[in-house]
C-alpha cells in the first residue's frame, strides 16, 4: 500500500501525550483509586485510542465527509430507499435541548412535551397506515419486522396453534425471512408471476394449516402495486393466516390507499424512508408497527397513554410480546419524523406521494429507448430497468452503477430484485425537479451508448472517486477488521 | 411532465389501485404548517420537559448525561455523512467506511475483543443477539441471565428468545452483584448456551468477573459480558477476564439522552466467532492501483445474500452513532477516556459518603461501585426524587420501577458533569426530604 495516496486512519495521525479535550479537575477530595476499586478489576494498559488534537480530529473527519456521498451531494436514486431531501428543520427540532437532554427516566410529568410527541406521532401514523394502534420501539425496519413476527407468533400461541410457515414472495427483501427465521418459523417462498404480483394459483396450493402469515411489499420491489391484494388477503385470512405489510416502500401511497384497508393486519413503516429522518449512512432509523385492533393487545410495552389530562407510560398487557428494545424508542429519529409529518399535513403527504410515482414514471419513460424495463408499468414510485441489452456489450448492471459515480450521481440499487437479470432499481423520489431527471435520463443514456461504443470506458469505471473498484475477495478472504497497534519487536 | 407520459393527470398512474381501496377524502391529521409554526409547535413541546440542560441531573440505569465536546456534534451534523446511505457503493463512500472501521478499531482496543461489527441498535438487541450466537455455537437452548443485568435488557433478551423456544434462567442477586452459588446452580442443571452478566452491573456494582468466567466455561457456555465502555478508561477490559462475547450501549460516548434513543449497540467477541456474527462489519482492502479502501465484508452472514439462513435480520443499524462514537473518542484518546472514567468514580464515591452520612438514609448495598450506587430512602424513592424535582434537581431512578421490593432504593448515577456543588445540593435537599414528605 502507497502511503503518499492512501487516507490516513486516525490513529496514524495520534502522537504521543497529544489531546483533543481538557477536562476539569476534581473538585472532591481525591481518594486513591486502589482504595477504592479491588486491583485485579483494574486495567492495566490503556486502550489503544489515537492520540490526536481536536483540529486533527475535525481536519480527519471532515476530509472522510469530502469522501462520502448523500443526498446533499447529489442525486441519489437508489430503489427501495427513498433517498429524499431530508429538511433541515427535522434536524434542528431534534436537536433542541428540551428532547436532546431529556432522560428517558425523567418523571412522567416532567417529560409531558416527549411524551405528547410520541403519542400523536402514534395517532398519525396509525391513520396513514389504517390501523388501531402502533408501536414506536422498533429502531429499523428489520427491527419492525421482527416485531411483527414476534406478534404473529404470539398470536397464534394464544389461540392455542403452533403455526411454522411464513410465506415470502421470490421479490421480497432479505429481512423479510431473515426475520420470520429468527422467530422460528420455517420460510416458504411464493413465486411472482408474469405481471410481478403475486402468483395466486400458487399463493392458494401453498397456505394451509401451518401458514402463520404471508409478508408482503406493497407496491413491490419492482414498484408495482399489487392488484389481487384484496384477494391475497382473502386467501391467506381464510387459511387462519395474518398478512404483513413490509413498509419499505410506503412512499407511494401515502393518503392515496391504507394498508390496513388492503385487509393487512400489521404494517411497518421505515420513518428513515417515507418520513424522512435521514439515513445517517445506514442508520439509525426507526420502524413503527402498527395493527389491527385485534392484534393490539400483542404489542410490545410501554405504549403512551393519555388519559385526557395527562400523558403517561402504559405497561400493562398480560398477552403483550414483552420489549425488543431498551426504553421507549429511537425518539431523536420520532422528532424528525412528527415535524416531518405536521409541515406536510394530510395534503402535503398525498402530494409527496403522488409527485414520487410522477417523478419515477417520467424516468421509466425517458430510460425506456435504452435499456430494457421488464414490467411495463405504469410504477409506482420505483421500477427496475434492467441492463441486459448492455449485458450482450460485456457491460452489466454494476458497470452502469460505477460509470454513473463518474457523473456524480449515486447509482440505483442493484441486482435486486432478485427475479430481475442485472437489475437496477430505480427511485427518484418526489425532492428532485425535471432538471435533475432530465439530467439523469442523459447520463443513463450516454452511458447506455458508451456501452456500445467504448464498452471498456464503461467497464473499468469509476475514474474520478477518491479509490476505484476495491477488490472485495481479498477483504473477505484476508480479514483485516481492526486497525491493531504493531507491536515492539516489530518496530524493533 | 404529464406530456411526456401522454397522461392528463398523476390520477392516471393510480390506476392500478383499486377504487376500493383508495382513500376517500383526505387522511385525518392535523394540516400542514409552515416552519415558523413548525418550530414553534414543537419547540413548545420542547420546553415541557426537565431536560438536563435546566436540571441538575443524576439520572443513570442506562443512559448518562456525559460530556459531550464541541466538536462531536459539528462532524456529525455534516449532510454528507447523515444524508447517505449504508455505504452499498465502496467508492463514494470511504468516509461512511473508513470511520467505521476506525469504530471497529477502538471498540475492540476498548473491550480487547478481537473482533466486532459496524453496530447494533442499542444494548438490548446486542445482547439478545450474542444470546443467538451462543445457542447456535453451542447448539444448547437455555441461556442464563443474571438478575444484576439491567432489568430492559433481560425483558429484550426474553422477548428474543421466548419466539425460537430458547428457555431463559434467571441467576438471582445477593448484596448487588450475582449470586455464584446460585450461578453455580443455574450451569449445573441447564445444558446452558450462554451466560448474560453485566459489569459494572444495573446497580453500579463490580462483579466478581473473574470467578464468573472461570465458572460458565468449566460448563462449556460462553460468556456474554455487557459493559459500559466509559468504565473501561480504568476497567480491566472484557477479553482479558475471559469474556467470548462483550456488548454494550455506547451513548455515554458522546451521544445525547435523547429520551432513550438513537443510542448505539456494540457487540464484540472472540475471532472464533467472527463468522456468526450479526450485521455489518468493514474491511480493509485495496483497489486495483494499490490504495487502500474500505468494503462492507464478510456478507455471506447477511439477509440479503443468506435469507433465512442468515445470522441475523440486522439491514439498517446505528450507523451515525458508530460515527459518533469514534469522534468521541478519538477526542478523548486513551488519557481522556481514563480521566472521564476517574472523575466519575471519584464524584460518584464523594457522593455516596455524603449521602450514607445523612439520618434516615444507608446505602443498599456495601459491593465496589463505579459510578452509580443504589441507596435505601427514609421514604419511598418517588418521593425523594419529587420532592428534589422542584428545586431543579433530579436526584435518580427510583428501583421500584424495576426490582419489587425495592421501592424505597434510589439508583443515583454522578457523571464528570457534575461539580462538588451539585453534589452538595443533592445531599443538602435529601436531608431535607424526610421533614417535607
Amino acid at each position: 500500500m502507497s502511503e503518499q495516496t492512501d487516507y490516513p486512519l486516525i490513529f496514524e495521525r495520534s502522537q504521543p501525550g497529544r489531546r483533543g479535550v481538557s477536562l476539569p479537575a476534581s473538585d472532591v477530595p481525591r481518594k486513591r483509586v486502589a482504595d477504592l476499586l479491588p486491583p485485579q478489576a483494574l486495567r492495566e494498559k490503556p486502550p489503544a485510542l489515537p492520540e490526536v488534537s481536536e483540529v486533527d480530529v475535525v481536519r480527519h473527519y471532515t476530509g472522510l465527509s469530502r469522501r462520502n456521498h448523500g443526498v446533499d451531494n447529489g442525486f441519489y436514486p437508489l430503489g427501495s430507499c427513498t433517498m429524499k431531501y431530508n429538511p433541515k428543520i427535522n434536524e434542528d427540532m431534534a436537536g433542541l435541548p428540551g428532547f436532546a437532554g431529556l432522560h428517558p427516566y425523567t418523571p412522567e410529568e416532567l417529560s409531558q412535551g416527549a411524551l405528547k410527541l410520541m403519542y400523536e406521532l402514534e395517532q398519525y401514523l396509525s391513520e396513514i397506515a389504517g390501523m388501531a394502534r402502533t408501536t414506536l420501539q422498533p429502531a429499523a425496519g428489520a427491527h419492525g419486522e421482527l416485531t411483527g413476527m414476534l406478534i404473529v407468533k404470539a398470536y397464534h400461541r394464544h389461540k392455542g396453534q403452533d403455526r411454522r410457515q411464513v410465506i415470502v414472495p421470490d421479490s421480497a427483501h432479505g429481512t423479510n425471512p431473515a426475520s420470520a427465521a429468527m422467530c422460528g418459523f420455517d420460510v416458504v417462498t411464493v413465486k411472482s408471476d408474469a405481471t410481478g404480483g403475486v402468483d395466486l394459483e400458487e399463493l392458494r396450493r401453498l397456505v394451509g394449516p401451518e401458514t402463520a402469515a404471508l409478508m408482503l411489499t406493497n407496491p413491490s420491489t419492482l414498484g408495482l402495486f399489487e392488484k389481487n391484494i384484496a384477494e391475497i388477503a382473502r386467501i391467506v385470512h381464510d387459511a387462519g393466516g395474518l398478512l404483513y405489510y413490509d413498509g419499505a416502500n410506503a412512499n407511494a401511497i401515502c393518503g392515496v390507499s391504507r394498508p390496513g384497508d388492503m385487509g393487512f393486519d400489521i404494517v411497518h413503516f421505515n420513518l428513515h424512508k417515507t418520513f424522512s429522518t435521514p439515513h445517517g449512512g445506514g442508520g439509525p432509523g426507526a420502524g413503527s408497527v402498527g395493527v389491527t385492533a385485534e392484534l393490539v393487545p400483542f404489542l410490545p410495552r410501554p405504549l403512551v397513554a393519555f388519559d385526557g389530562n395527562r400523558y403517561g407510560l402504559d405497561y400493562s398487557g398480560p398477552l403483550s410480546i414483552g420489549r425488543v428494545r431498551t426504553f421507549y424508542a429511537n425518539f431523536g429519529v420520532l422528532v424528525k419524523a412528527y415535524t416531518y409529518i405536521r409541515m406536510l399535513g394530510p395534503d402535503g403527504l398525498l402530494r409527496m406521494s403522488k409527485d414520487a410515482v410522477l417523478n419515477a414514471n417520467y424516468v421509466m419513460n425517458g430510460l425506456r429507448p435504452y435499456y430494457h424495463i421488464p414490467y411495463p408499468g405504469p410504477c409506482q414510485h420505483e421500477f427496475v430497468a434492467s441492463a441486459v441489452r448492455q449485458k450482450k456489450h460485456g457491460v452489466r448492471a454494476l458497470d452502469v452503477a460505477k460509470r454513473l459515480l463518474d457523473f456524480g450521481i449515486h447509482p440505483p440499487t442493484i441486482y435486486f430484485p432478485l427475479i430481475v437479470e442485472e437489475a437496477l432499481m430505480i427511485e427518484p423520489t418526489e425532492t428532485e425537479s425535471k432538471e435533475t431527471l432530465d439530467r439523469f435520463i442523459s447520463v443513463m443514456a450516454e452511458i447506455a451508448r458508451e456501452a456500445e461504443q467504448e464498452p471498456d470506458k464503461v467497464q473499468n469505471a469509476p475514474y474520478t472517486t477518491p479509490v476505484g473498484r476495491l477488490d472485495e475477495t481479498r477483504a473477505a478472504r484476508h480479514p483485516d477488521l481492526a486497525w491493531r497497534p504493531k507491536r515492539k519487536e516489530e518496530d524493533g | 411532465m404529464l406530456r411526456a407520459l401522454g397522461i392528463e393527470s398523476v390520477d392516471e398512474l393510480f390506476t392500478n389501485i383499486p377504487a376500493s381501496l383508495r382513500v376517500q377524502g383526505s387522511l385525518r391529521l392535523p394540516p400542514g404548517l409552515s416552519e415558523i409554526e413548525a418550530e414553534r409547535l414543537i419547540g413548545s413541546l420542547a420546553t415541557r420537559n426537565a431536560s438536563s440542560d435546566r436540571y441538575v441531573s443524576f439520572l443513570g440505569a442506562g443512559a448518562y448525561d456525559h460530556f459531550i465536546p464541541a466538536a462531536v456534534h459539528h462532524i456529525t451534523g455534516r449532510a454528507e455523512f447523515y444524508t447517505s446511505y449504508t455505504p452499498y457503493q465502496p467508492e463514494v463512500s470511504q468516509g461512511n467506511l473508513q470511520s467505521f472501521y476506525e469504530y471497529q478499531s477502538m471498540i475492540c482496543t476498548l473491550t480487547g475483543m478481537d473482533v466486532t461489527n459496524a453496530s447494533m441498535y442499542d444494548v438490548g438487541s446486542a445482547a439478545a443477539e450474542a444470546c443467538l450466537m451462543a445457542r447456535d455455537l453451542t447448539r444448547r437452548q437455555v441461556i442464563v441471565v443474571s438478575e444484576t443485568v439491567h432489568p430492559e435488557v433481560r425483558q429484550v433478551i426474553n422477548t428474543y428468545m421466548t419466539a425460537p423456544g430458547v428457555e431463559v434462567v434467571a441467576v438471582p442477586q445477593v448484596d448487588g452483584v450475582t449470586d455464584l452459588d446460585r450461578l453455580q446452580d443455574a450451569l449445573q442443571r441447564y445444558d446452558v448456551a450462554g451466560v448474560v452478566v453485566q459489569h459494572p452491573n444495573f446497580f453500579g456494582c463490580l462483579e466478581p468477573v473473574d470467578e464468573i468466567g472461570t465458572m460458565i466455561h468449566s460448563h462449556g457456555a460462553l460468556f456474554i459480558a455487557s459493559v459500559d465502555p466509559i468504565s473501561l478508561g480504568i476497567l480491566r477490559p472484557p477479553g482479558e477476564y475471559g469474556a467470548d462475547i462483550a456488548v454494550g450501549d455506547g451513548q455515554a460516548l458522546g451521544m445525547s439522552l435523547s429520551f432513550g434513543g438513537p443510542y448505539l449497540g456494540f457487540l464484540a467477541a472472540r475471532e472464533a466467532l467472527l463468522r456468526r456474527m450479526p450485521g455489518r462489519i468493514v474491511g480493509a482492502t485495496v483497489d486495483g492501483q494499490g490504495r487502500r479502501g474500505f468494503v462492507l465484508t464478510l456478507q455471506a452472514r447477511e439477509q440479503h445474500i443468506r435469507r433465512e439462513r442468515a445470522t441475523s435480520n440486522i439491514c439498517s443499524n446505528h450507523a451515525l452513532n458508530a460515527l459518533t462514537a469514534a469522534v468521541y473518542l478519538s477526542l478523548m484518546g486513551p488519557e481522556g477516556l481514563r480521566e472521564v472514567a476517574d472523575l466519575c468514580l471519584q464524584k460518584s464515591h464523594y457522593a455516596r459518603e455524603l449521602i450514607v452520612n445523612i439520618p434516615g438514609f444507608e446505602g443498599s448495598f456495601w459491593s465496589p461501585f463505579f459510578k452509580e450506587f443504589a441507596i435505601h430512602t427514609p421514604v419511598p424513592a418517588t418521593e425523594v426524587v419529587r420532592y428534589c424535582a422542584q428545586f431543579g434537581v433530579l436526584a435518580g431512578v427510583p428501583l421500584g420501577r424495576f426490582v419489587p421490593g425495592m421501592d424505597d432504593h434510589l439508583l443515583v448515577a454522578v457523571t464528570e458533569k457534575r461539580t462538588r456543588e451539585d453534589i452538595e445540593r443533592l445531599a443538602n435537599l435529601l436531608g431535607e426530604v424526610r421533614a417535607h414528605v
